[in-house]
């Protein structure tokens, strides 16, 4: 729960706090709201970090550990934002053992951020995936829906600076 | 609103609209499966050529049930003829307009019978006279395909919310009890319980309790989708069956929990919520009587488990949505601890239409214990996917070779799941058992929600019960311990067997601990979880035998029992494969037959792909 995990600082928008509250305001009185109210927290900041989480516990005098167990539980909510380009890397066998491991390592080392993350500017989140079937072409990595095939470490910064 | 307005604005949409004797109906299937085949650009393009005409009226409609054929367009001259068209794209829809709209001459090539047999000489020209329709009886979708959703006016021409209104001015709320223990209509969510014995138990000290309705629209089944239809197609067919359900067993507020994978159906939940409100089908004081309803939409938030009653109401009340033991069942304590009953999308479709044509009527179709109809969503190796409802002990055979137009390619047909992850398969030697809640179960597969996957030759049974699992080891809640740690070791034996690791004694302990799991878990979820394995045991031993003493999968799917080897005699050695060999398994020099090493080999198919000479054969 560490709020320092978080490389993206988070916005502090007085106009997003307002909408926040108004959507606690409208849904105070009514039984089982919490899930509600994180949907919809989620639209306005795009995710739910710790602060957002906090926000929701104090105004609700909901403790802040039932919402995490409840933000946690369901797969459509996410601590962490993602960024305007979804790079993803294959790590299933067959780009494994050509190297998509040192790519990446590349990739952290570029961004300096871990799997599971986003830029502090939000434009690249990061994340692992298994085989897409492009075994030939090992190791490979998506950003977005572009493929890059037989992708060498050396190569990451040039690859990640098209979108820079 | 009065019964009286209801039946004017019946009257007035089925002269002007659905009976009209004066324009042109077109219908454009407009439900999450048309729109992902391009159905927008087709409804466009006819109401973009029809502005102004005021001899034709375009609108949309939901799921008609084929989706393979999908954008679907069918047509409703004055006369009420109908023509169905298939796979129709904006150049064909300008086509159908000039031809069929203005020149009065249905457009041959694009006929649903192009695609769909009639069982006659003459090819179909409407879904009607196809035998994929003509074997299904249709109540649960009665009106998907056939009105616009987003009208409640439409609904209310088809006898919407008449039930309603004749439970609430003729009927006492023990008489609503009645009917719907005598249609022996059961839950169509997959387990069967009969729907008023559910409310039966909810019944008592109506007026004294806050009591709950809830719709379990939480389809999570991979494979299932009618309940999507129904909610994209006929939603205020649901609202009024939780209507009249709130009056059976006096409660005044409903939940309907949708999954928030399912946008379409949202969004035309939320207009049908706000029309009736509207109109004072829901609300306060509904058709000038005491009774007063109101029905609010929960969205899922990507959790399998919140499918199971429990879990959903858990979930509802704002928590992790674990489920709860029972009992108290929640007819005694359910959301928020008060009596709850919840039905299934399906389940509550049929409703309006039991309490309008009575229980004798529904309780004539179908078997001794499961009377009406059921939907399927037919998938996986069959010529025909999409949805059908058919009556209650209907043979597989019939379901797969009629109404499904049987197996692609040629290919043998080899089992059909049903009931998803909670349920088995039915093998060819029950392929004339007519399909009922218990016959299924006696054949050890389960109703479930409705998805019926068909497989052949080439699917491996061991595969799919180790697919579901993962399924199942995924989606466990960790609640229970049988659950969350007797699945993941299932699935660890099933891995050794696929992998060809296995020994028999692995066999021994994967049916132990699958029946044990059966036994224990807490929910649903758990209990049912290990059904793909026992289920595919008890018809398809054979094939776990064949990975465990002969290290083969018969059907070639499992990578790891593969051998790829190169036959010399095809091979020229010009080294395109040891060039794509994305692991360096290959070797041979120019010119020479190249082999591959199995041991640095991980049975990609790179090398099949790459080779011209089609020298790289799997055994």
């Amino acid at each position: 729960m560490k709020a320092a995990q978080n490389a993206v600082p988070f916005n502090n928008d007085p106009a997003l706090q307002e909408r926040l509250q108004a959507i606690i305001e409208k849904y105070k009185d009514e039984k089982g709201a919490l899930i509600p109210v994180l949907q919809q927290a989620q639209d306005i900041y795009g995710y739910l970090p710790i602060e957002v989480q906090m926000a929701v516990a104090k105004a609700m005098d909901v403790p802040l550990e039932k919402i995490y167990g409840v933000v946690t539980f369901y797969s459509f909510f996410n601590l962490y934002p993602k960024g305007d380009y979804e790079i993803s890397v294959c790590l299933g066998t067959a780009c494994y053992v050509k190297g998509s491991r040192k790519v990446l390592d590349c990739i952290q080392e570029t961004l300096s951020i871990e799997p599971g993350q986003c830029t502090s500017d939000r434009k690249f989140s990061l994340d692992t995936c298994r085989c897409i079937g492009a075994c030939g072409l090992a190791p490979v990595m998506l950003i977005n829906d572009d493929v890059y095939g037989r992708v060498l470490p050396a190569e990451v910064p040039e690859i990640i600076s098209k979108y820079q | 609103m009065k019964l009286q307005d209801l039946n004017s604005i019946k009257e007035r949409v089925l002269s002007d609209v659905l009976e009209s004797t004066e324009t042109i109906r077109v219908l454009v299937g407009l439900a999450t499966c048309g729109i992902a085949s391009g159905a927008v650009p087709v409804m466009e393009k006819l109401t973009e050529l029809a502005a102004g005409n005021e001899k034709i009226s375009v609108s949309k409609t939901g799921c008609i049930g084929i989706c393979q054929y999908e954008p679907i367009v069918e047509v409703i001259t004055p006369d009420h003829q109908k023509t169905t068209y298939v796979k129709v794209t904006p150049e064909k829809a300008e086509i159908i307009y000039k031809e069929h709209l203005l020149g009065g001459t249905p457009v041959p090539d694009y006929l649903v019978g192009t695609v769909l047999p009639s069982g006659e000489d003459e090819i179909a020209t409407c879904l009607e006279e196809t035998i994929f329709y003509k074997k299904q009886h249709r109540i649960a979708l009665r009106n998907c395909g056939r009105i616009d959703p987003e009208q409640i006016d439409q609904y209310i021409a088809t006898d919407g919310y008449q039930a309603l209104g004749k439970v609430l001015t003729t009927m006492s709320p023990d008489d609503v009890i009645q009917t719907m223990l005598d249609s022996g209509l059961r839950g169509r969510g997959g387990a069967g319980f009969p729907t008023g014995l559910k409310w039966k138990f909810a019944s008592g000290n109506r007026g004294n309790v806050q009591k709950y309705v809830c719709c379990n629209a939480d389809e999570g089944d991979p494979g299932a989708f009618m309940d999507r239809a129904v909610l994209e197609g006929d939603p205020h067919a649901v609202l009024e069956a939780m209507a009249i359900a709130g009056y059976a067993i006096g409660a005044s507020m409903g939940y309907i929990y949708v999954r928030a994978e399912y946008p379409t159906a949202i969004a035309r939940l939320r207009i049908a919520i706000d029309q009736a409100k509207e109109l004072g089908l829901l609300g306060d004081n509904i058709f000038g009587t005491d009774f007063s309803f109101d029905i609010d939409l929960r969205l899922g938030s990507g959790a399998f488990v919140c499918g199971e009653e429990t879990a959903l109401m858990t979930s509802i009340e704002g928590n992790r949505g674990e489920p709860r033991p029972r009992p108290p069942f929640p007819a005694v304590k359910g959301l928020f601890q008060q009596p709850t009953i919840l039905n299934n999308v399906e389940t509550w479709a049929n409703i309006p239409r039991i309490i309008l044509n009575g229980a004798e009527w529904f309780s004539s179709m179908g078997t001794e214990k499961s009377k009406g109809t059921k939907v399927f969503a037919l998938g996986g190796k069959i010529n025909n996917t999409g949805l059908v409802e058919i009556e209650m002990g209907t043979t597989l055979r019939e379901v797969i070779e009629e109404i499904g137009g049987g197996i692609p390619n040629g290919k043998a047909f080899k089992a059909a799941q049903t009931g998803g992850p909670s349920g088995g398969c039915i093998s060819k030697e029950n392929y004339e058992v007519p399909i009922d809640y218990d016959n299924l179960i006696a054949i050890g597969s389960m109703m479930g929600s409705g998805g019926l996957i068909v497989m052949d030759e080439d699917n491996c049974m061991v595969d799919i019960a180790k697919f579901f699992l993962e399924f199942t080891v995924d989606e466990s809640c960790g609640k229970c311990t049988p659950c969350r740690i007797g699945t993941r070791r299932l699935l660890e034996i099933m891995e050794k067997i696929t992998s060809g690791n296995a020994t028999m004694k692995d066999l021994e302990h994967l049916e132990e601990l699958a029946t044990y799991i059966k036994e224990d878990a807490l929910c649903g979820l758990g209990q049912t979880a290990p059904n793909p394995v026992l289920s595919t045991l008890r018809y398809f031993r054979h094939e776990y035998e064949a990975h465990i003493k002969n290290k083969k999968c018969p059907a070639g799917v499992c990578k790891d029992l593969l051998v790829f080897s190169i036959n010399p005699h095809l091979c020229v050695g010009c080294g395109l494969c040891q060039s794509k060999c994305p692991t360096g398994a290959i070797f041979g020099t120019l010119r020479k037959p190249h082999v591959i090493n199995p041991e640095i080999c991980i049975r990609c198919g790179t090398c099949i792909s790459a080779c011209k000479q089609e020298a790289v054969e799997v055994v």
